[in-house]
């Protein structure tokens, strides 16, 4: 026992003093998934090979559009891209108070409007 | 003749992880008989090969459960390759055994912290958490998620591990032994523990095999059954040994679960030996077509996939029989019998997984 505590009291704390101290991501986290919509053509394979329905396309408007708290970080859309336009991010996506705000859109006319 | 009672025994207890809920019939403190109900937390994920394509469903058999996701999908994948008679690559093969291995490593210690809480050894139960949390980071850094993994795709995996993180693994699994060796004897020589688990929660061999245990229920009664044994994925190149115990006891479940441990630790390390270069899947040309069990080894014991497919995108049928379920006859019989106070360890020392068992 005392072997322990001298263990425990030199090493220190396991657990992370989290926002002095933020976490620390590894390069292949699967975080939240990110467009680059310039580069996007529309196609909405993304859309389709989603396995929980959490990405929309609409080509007419030329809008893409995904539901951070039904997408499941699969990284199948950003593995089927033919244009590469979709990555996975480190980072994951921020705590939401109400399910509409964490449904992130961008058009192509007005960049990055999340709404 | 003492007057009877029932003490309703979950689904929300502080001992239990996962819901399930027991009407213990009670004669003074004695358990006379034991219902269980389930169903708490059904999904319906069985029925979704009707909604998703067989790709897809390997992300759903992921989600089945926590501790053993890897497995689930490891089964799933291997049920339809081989309806579709697939060659999955050798390096494949060995790094779905890799991940398999970390994940019993990972899910047995997690049990052990559980237990420890169980018999009320908090400390305990915050070192064996700790130990856990390097597994998990493991994990994260080769597959990029700490729980669910989403590794495992029909055909091969989906990522690849470098040399160097091959031995980066290898090198911190040799602290995780040395760790784990201090924390597992506490487990199996404390005098306290001894006490709430030797002798207590007895099935005998035949019991065992009659009320059809597996996993380390199975074993712990003295029956070797391993499904690591039927060689599938990479273990055909590695030397398994079913760690058998005589016992019967909760004791001898714990000290199973304990030499399963290390002895996974030590598969890691024959299969990071024998690991060959070389690609790590195979583009899919074919739809299913056919119908196949695949068995495997999961923590908790032997589980089923069943896969039928009739050459359509979408399969005709998926079945699960998760070693949880075929545990809870012996569990109650186990019970029979048995004080009130050791029910939450009887219960805990089975491991039971209600989201696998109701998918």
């Amino acid at each position: 026992m005392t072997k322990t505590i001298t263990k425990n009291l030199l090493s220190g704390p396991a657990t992370l003093m989290y926002p002095k101290k933020k976490r620390r991501f590894t390069p292949l986290t699967r975080g939240h998934v990110e467009v680059d919509i310039n580069a996007c053509i529309f196609c909405g394979m993304c859309s389709r090979r989603c396995p929980t329905y959490a990405i929309t396309v609409t080509k007419d408007c030329k809008e893409w559009q995904i539901d951070r708290l039904k997408c499941c970080v699969c990284n199948l859309c950003v593995e089927i891209c033919p244009k590469k336009c979709l990555s996975m991010e480190n980072q994951y996506a921020p705590p939401v108070t109400d399910k509409t705000t964490a449904i992130y859109t961008v058009r192509v006319e007005k960049e990055a409007t999340g709404t | 003749m003492a007057h009877k009672n029932i003490i309703p025994f979950g689904p929300q207890h502080p001992v239990l992880p996962e819901p399930i809920h027991f009407d213990l019939v009670t004669e003074d403190e004695k358990i006379v008989d034991a219902i269980p109900s389930i169903s708490y937390v059904h999904r319906g994920l069985e029925r979704l090969v009707e909604k998703r394509d067989f790709i897809d469903m390997v992300h759903v058999a992921d989600r089945i459960c926590g501790l053993c996701s890897f497995m689930h999908s490891l089964g799933y994948c291997q049920a339809v390759e081989e309806i579709m008679k697939i060659e999955v690559p050798e390096r494949a093969l060995y790094l779905r055994t890799l991940w398999a291995e970390l994940s019993r490593v990972h899910s047995h210690i997690f049990w052990l912290g559980v237990a420890a809480d169980a018999f009320g050894y908090e400390s305990l139960f915050m070192q064996s958490l700790r130990l856990r949390e390097g597994v998990l980071d493991i994990f994260e850094e080769t597959t990029g998620g700490r729980v669910i993994l989403g590794v495992c795709k029909v055909g091969g995996v989906r990522k690849d591990i470098t040399a160097e993180t091959l031995q980066g693994i290898l090198d911190r699994l040799t602290t995780l032994k040395k760790d784990l060796d201090e924390l597992c004897t506490v487990f199996m020589n404390d005098y306290s523990i001894k006490h709430r688990l030797v002798g207590v929660g007895y099935i005998s061999k035949e019991d065992a095999y009659t009320l059809g245990c597996v996993g380390p229920m199975a074993r712990a009664s003295g029956l070797d059954m391993d499904m690591r044994s039927l060689g599938y994925a990479a273990y055909k190149h590695l030397d398994v040994e079913p760690m058998v115990e005589s016992g019967g006891d909760c004791y001898a479940r714990c000290l199973v679960r304990i030499r399963e441990t290390f002895h996974s630790i030590d598969l890691i390390r024959q299969a990071a030996g024998k690991i060959p270069e070389g690609p790590i899947d195979l583009k899919l040309k074919d739809t299913p077509n056919g119908e196949y069990f695949s068995r495997i080894e999961q923590p908790r014991g032997e589980v089923i996939h069943y896969v039928k497919g009739n050459g359509s995108k979408f399969l005709q049928r998926f079945r699960v029989r998760v070693p949880t379920f075929s545990n809870i006859p012996a569990m109650i019989k186990v019970l029979k019998g048995s004080e009130v106070a050791d029910v939450p360890n009887i219960i805990l020392t089975l491991d039971p997984c209600i989201s696998c068992t109701e998918r």
